[in-house]
């Protein structure tokens, strides 16, 4: 039952459907049912939400680690690298996620140009 | 007509011309940096999705119906990774039950007197980061019963804006020099990578960020099927119980 495994058109929609729609407009369903009814510092939140920020982070890593398309065939060390560095400008400069994401296409396409 | 009716029925034109007005603020709003910054992680989204193998109407309705880019991306992370459809949706589930509590901190905020509770659940679908935060961060100047009107502007064009992204950037991505590629599928990581630590509430939020960086790669090398469950749950677990022993030293 993976994405690929049944070939008809409408099963790749179906998936998309239940693993994507169904899990996420759920939560956003039961947070109008409970609207005003959960404190945001409850401590079930904070578990929550380190589940869910490390979830996303997993995918980062993998994306940055075992990257597809035309960024598979670029170096280990300078994606993370790159990265790195657009991390750190983020961090330095004044934590703009726009400064970041520049620094971060700089370096990797310096990187790039120069080997 | 007597006077009164005159009267209501004025007051009508005024409230639906004001809703107008609100309504098209709240598309102008899509159009910000927030909008931008979420307009070249999607750019970077429909990349992905079109290496996964997934066709342009497939990554368009995928946009559409689930709408908040990291449960997108990890429904992509699952697809390439060859999990299953129930595997999938409990790991797109898990990274996205936070959906909840940004709703119900927003309800609140939204709603107005009379607002039925049909136009709160369908207003809800468009709730994701970006929308989330220009609302609450800007609900607060707006008269109470123009907030439900703006957000429909703001939620749907935001919705709207990145379909529409991401279908050019699949029909051009092919003509694209490999370095401009390259660089495009950096976007959402980047995005993620500042946005994400941003976002944490409390310390508990960077130390989850930073075993999910190690802990996702790690465990696609040993359960490919399973690797972001299990660096999701440990990695936030681990950073649970960081979050209660450092508050414990504090109380101390």
């Amino acid at each position: 039952m993976t994405f690929g495994s049944i070939d008809a058109w409408w099963w790749p929609f179906l998936f998309i459907l239940v693993a994507g729609w169904l899990a996420t407009d759920a939560w956003r369903f039961l947070g109008v049912y409970f609207g005003g009814r959960i404190s945001e510092d409850s401590d079930v939140l904070v578990l929550v939400r380190t589940v869910a920020t490390a979830l996303v982070a997993a995918v980062i890593g993998n994306l940055i680690i075992f990257p597809s398309g035309e960024l598979a065939g670029t170096p280990v060390g300078l994606r993370i690298g790159a990265a790195a560095i657009g991390f750190a400008a983020y961090m330095l400069l004044g934590r703009r996620v726009l400064v970041g994401i520049i620094a971060g296409e700089v370096a990797l396409l310096a990187g790039l140009y120069l080997l | 007509m007597s006077d009164e009716a005159t009267a209501i029925s004025l007051d009508a034109e005024a409230d639906t011309a004001g809703r107008l007005v609100w309504y098209l603020r709240g598309v102008r709003a899509a159009f910000s940096v927030p909008g931008l910054l979420l307009a070249s992680a999607h750019i970077g989204f429909a990349g992905l999705a079109k290496e996964a193998g997934l066709t342009l109407v497939q990554t368009v309705f995928m946009t559409g119906t689930v709408w908040a880019l990291p449960a997108n991306v990890v429904l992509i992370g699952g697809i390439l990774s060859g999990a299953s459809l129930p595997a999938a949706a409990f790991a797109v589930a898990l990274s996205s039950v936070r959906l909840m509590p940004m709703v119900v901190a927003l309800v609140p905020e939204l709603k107005g007197t009379r607002t039925p509770k049909w136009f709160l659940y369908f207003l809800s679908h468009f709730v994701a980061v970006t929308s989330w935060v220009l609302a609450m961060e800007r609900l607060g100047g707006i008269p109470r019963e123009m907030r439900t009107s703006y957000y429909a502007g703001l939620g749907p064009t935001l919705v709207l804006v990145n379909m529409v992204v991401v279908a050019v950037v699949f029909l051009l991505a092919d003509s694209l020099p490999p370095t401009v590629a390259a660089a495009l599928f950096l976007l959402t990581p980047m995005y993620f990578l500042t946005s994400l630590w941003g976002s944490a509430r409390e310390r508990a939020g960077h130390v989850a960020m930073v075993l999910g960086l190690v802990l996702g790669p790690a465990f696609h090398l040993i359960w490919p099927g399973f690797d972001l469950l299990l660096a999701g749950l440990i990695g936030g677990g681990g950073a649970y119980i960081f979050h209660h022993m450092t508050r414990k030293r504090a109380a101390r």
